[in-house]
């Protein structure tokens, strides 16, 4: 357990733009360097940072690059045209030795361990896959990745992730010539240890979660790809936890479900699958908001807000506080 | 990675012999002493006794596989005694089955039985608090279930009298086709077809999960023979595993009378108590998985074809997972994690109504009874995989 500070807004980074790369039609790379010249906080596959481009217009944007060198970020930007103005800033103003304020990186969409991993991208949602890739890559572990776009020119780091890994294992889509990526087939059949990271537009993961129902609940990672902002189904932040009941409160770290801390403060909940299956867990929510991530409860039941099961659903992104009967 | 492979210990000893079904648990330590995956020369089937490895196997659906069957013939090759159930399914097909389930039993629809469920259980133990002592199984486990799951899945008042002799065979059959299985099929022409009557949508009343189960044939997700076959399913597995947790639970309880003051004191841990017990006592012993890959289980290779044959009780009572004190019931333990209902996949849909009832008739026991201890030695079942009994006597001081 750990006792809390509320959860603080990151700290700005002053970074200097150190390479502005023409990665894809309509998408530029950036790397970062820090101004003061020392390495960002450490953070893992997954992670975004928060870019400052002008009063309010904050976007959030992916890393790219790889963890272990903390010297640069990259991240990868696609320009939107009808955007409110924050890729269109980054495709315009920006410049090699331009001055930009980032966040520490957070992690959102964090990996987990696993023995294989299916990755599946859609367009400027490959950009959190590729660190995915080089730890599965680093841990030997099995993967695949299916990469759709509108057409091959778009797709940014197509080319050099077929380089370095393949084609076997790298199966790139374009729909002008190829079509749309055949979701059903590649999910079809559920498989045994294997966790599915998809990020992409907003129509693929509703597809990819629909595919989904038959894989081992807790299989499946979404990050929803949008222009203002990660949405929901995402949110692995800290929260805190009041038991109602027994009293005290206790925080939810980004690596650890409700349960396991619960239990760790001594909080006895009766629980079986611990993997959102079977519904033992099922605890009831005096206030705050979940958000479920299981696959047993009923969808009156999730929207009513009364229950949650705690080994796998979490606070919902903006929710710092929930207060359970236990 | 590479990972060093051994010969497996080689067992003489039947795990179905009748001795060894009496009392398991010193036949189940030395076969976790021998590793936890060996050779059981007697069934021509590996045996796996290890937590972690029953976990692994349970939950890598791909590599070990349900649709060979769950008893030690493969019935992808030679076909079984009835249609295949959801329980010996794979995906694809076993998804959309289990949706249609899920979407019938959950949570939700759960929650709502403990108003039905509950009057029964006052009746059962009001009236069995008013005697010096009574037979856990007869008077109590083999009542209540029967009195209550039927009707919440819908099924006419005719025919019940199979359910139990129905469950029976349907277990039995995930061991060999000895002279246990050979007694539990005696009348099993009867049984089948009485039960299979109540599963047509015709036989199940309008407010049941059985119909609900229908339902989905008419949204599309399964087809008319698997709805019948889930209904089958509810009735096969739903009885006779319930009357075994309660039967086992109340053994388990009669024999620590400390845990019965405990609990008199703070009824909430009542549910904590049964999932103790379940670890302790789990009514569903061993069934098998069908090796769909050459692999490596606990060192040692086993070839595709195999038949891997879990040991839940020994999985359950694994000291390497549940400490020193495995063999004993404790409050203090957490038993989250105990595979009693399976796990992965497959996991017991209706776990969540088994838990109800055993939950149910123990607090309905608590306020009544002040003391309960054995009044003789309970007489084990011979069951090719379920553990329970014949009869556990009990006496008891009323509150």
């Amino acid at each position: 357990m750990t006792t809390t500070a509320p959860v603080m807004a990151p700290a700005i980074i002053d970074t200097t733009v150190h390479a502005v790369e023409h990665v894809a039609e309509g998408v530029v790379s950036l790397v970062l360097r820090r101004a003061d010249g020392r390495d960002f906080p450490a953070w893992g596959p997954g992670a975004h940072i928060d870019v400052h481009l002008g009063e309010d217009l904050v976007r959030q944007y992916s890393l790219c690059s790889a963890p272990s060198d903390l010297s640069t970020l990259r991240i990868g930007v696609l320009r939107v045209p009808d955007s409110r103005g924050g890729s269109k800033h980054v495709h315009q103003e920006l410049a090699v030795g331009s001055s930009l304020a980032v966040s520490a990186p957070r992690n959102n969409f964090p990996l987990a361990d696993s023995r294989k991993y299916l990755f599946l991208a859609g367009g400027i949602g490959i950009t959190p896959i590729i660190p995915m890739i080089e730890a599965a890559e680093a841990a030997g572990r099995e993967w695949t990745l299916h990469y759709g776009g509108r057409s091959r020119s778009t797709m940014a780091f197509a080319d050099a992730l077929v380089a370095r890994y393949g084609e076997e294992r790298v199966r790139i889509l374009a729909e002008d010539t190829e079509g749309r990526m055949d979701l059903q087939g590649i999910l079809g059949m559920p498989r045994a240890h294997m966790q599915v990271y998809a990020c992409g537009p907003g129509g693929m993961l509703s597809a990819v979660e629909d595919f989904c129902m038959g894989w081992p609940p807790g299989a499946l990672h979404t990050e929803r790809f949008v222009a203002d902002a990660l949405g929901a189904g995402a949110n692995s932040e800290p929260f805190e936890v009041e038991l109602a009941r027994t009293g005290g409160t206790v925080t939810v770290d980004t690596n650890q479900t409700i349960l396991e801390a619960v239990e760790q403060v001594g909080a006895r909940v009766l629980s079986s699958c611990r993997a959102g299956l079977c519904g033992t867990c099922e605890t009831r929510i005096v206030s705050g908001e979940p958000e479920h991530r299981d696959a047993v409860l009923t969808r009156e039941d999730k929207e009513s807000g009364e229950i949650m099961l705690v080994c796998v659903s979490r606070a919902a992104a903006g929710c710092s506080r929930l207060v359970l009967d236990l | 990675m590479t990972t060093s492979t051994h010969e497996p210990a080689v067992l003489a000893e039947d795990p179905f012999d009748p001795a060894i079904i009496a009392n398991p648990y010193p036949f189940l330590a030395r076969l976790r002493d021998a590793g936890p995956v060996s050779w059981l020369e007697a069934t021509g089937s590996y045996a796996v006794a290890g937590y972690e490895e029953v976990y692994e196997v349970l939950t890598d659906f791909e590599t070990y596989c349900s649709s060979g069957g769950l008893g030690p013939r493969d019935i992808r090759k030679d076909a079984g005694w009835r249609p295949p159930s959801i329980l010996e399914s794979d995906p694809p097909i076993h998804t959309v089955m289990r949706r249609a389930l899920t979407g019938v039993i959950n949570p939700g629809t759960v929650r709502a039985l403990r108003g039905p469920f509950t009057p029964p259980a006052v009746e059962l133990t009001t009236e069995l608090a008013g005697r010096p002592g009574f037979d856990v199984i007869k008077d109590l486990a083999e009542k209540y279930p029967l009195r209550v799951f039927p009707d919440a899945v819908g099924i006419p008042d005719e025919g019940r009298e199979h359910l139990l002799p129905y469950g029976n065979m349907v277990f039995n059959a995930f061991g060999p086709e000895n002279y246990i299985f050979q007694q539990a099929f005696a009348h099993g022409d009867e049984h089948a077809a009485a039960v299979m009557k109540s599963c047509a949508r015709e036989s199940l009343d309008d407010a049941g999960f059985g119909a609900r189960i229908w339902d989905k044939v008419g949204e599309g997700l399964i087809t008319e023979q698997q709805a019948t076959l889930l209904v089958r399913a509810l009735l096969s597995a739903g009885v006779d595993t319930t009357v075994f947790g309660i039967g086992n639970t109340l053994s388990v309880l009669s024999r620590n009378p400390q845990a019965w003051a405990r609990l008199r004191e703070n009824p909430t841990l009542a549910k904590f108590a049964v999932d103790e017990a379940l670890r302790l006592e789990s009514p569903f012993q061993k069934f098998h998985r069908t090796v769909t890959v050459d692999t490596t289980l606990g060192g040692v290779r086993i070839p595709a074809g195999s038949k891997v044959l879990l040991f839940i009780g020994a999985a359950n009572r694994d000291p390497r997972k549940w400490g020193d004190d495995a063999d004993t019931f404790s409050f203090e333990r957490s038993s989250s994690g105990h595979v009693a209902f399976g796990m992965g996949l497959h996991q017991c849909v209706g776990q969540p109504i088994a838990r109800l009832e055993m939950e149910i008739v123990l607090q309905e026991l608590l306020p009544r009874i002040a003391t309960i201890e054995p009044a003789g030695e309970p007489v084990p079942i011979i069951h090719n995989v379920l553990r329970g009994f014949e009869s556990v006597p009990v006496r008891i001081t009323a509150a």
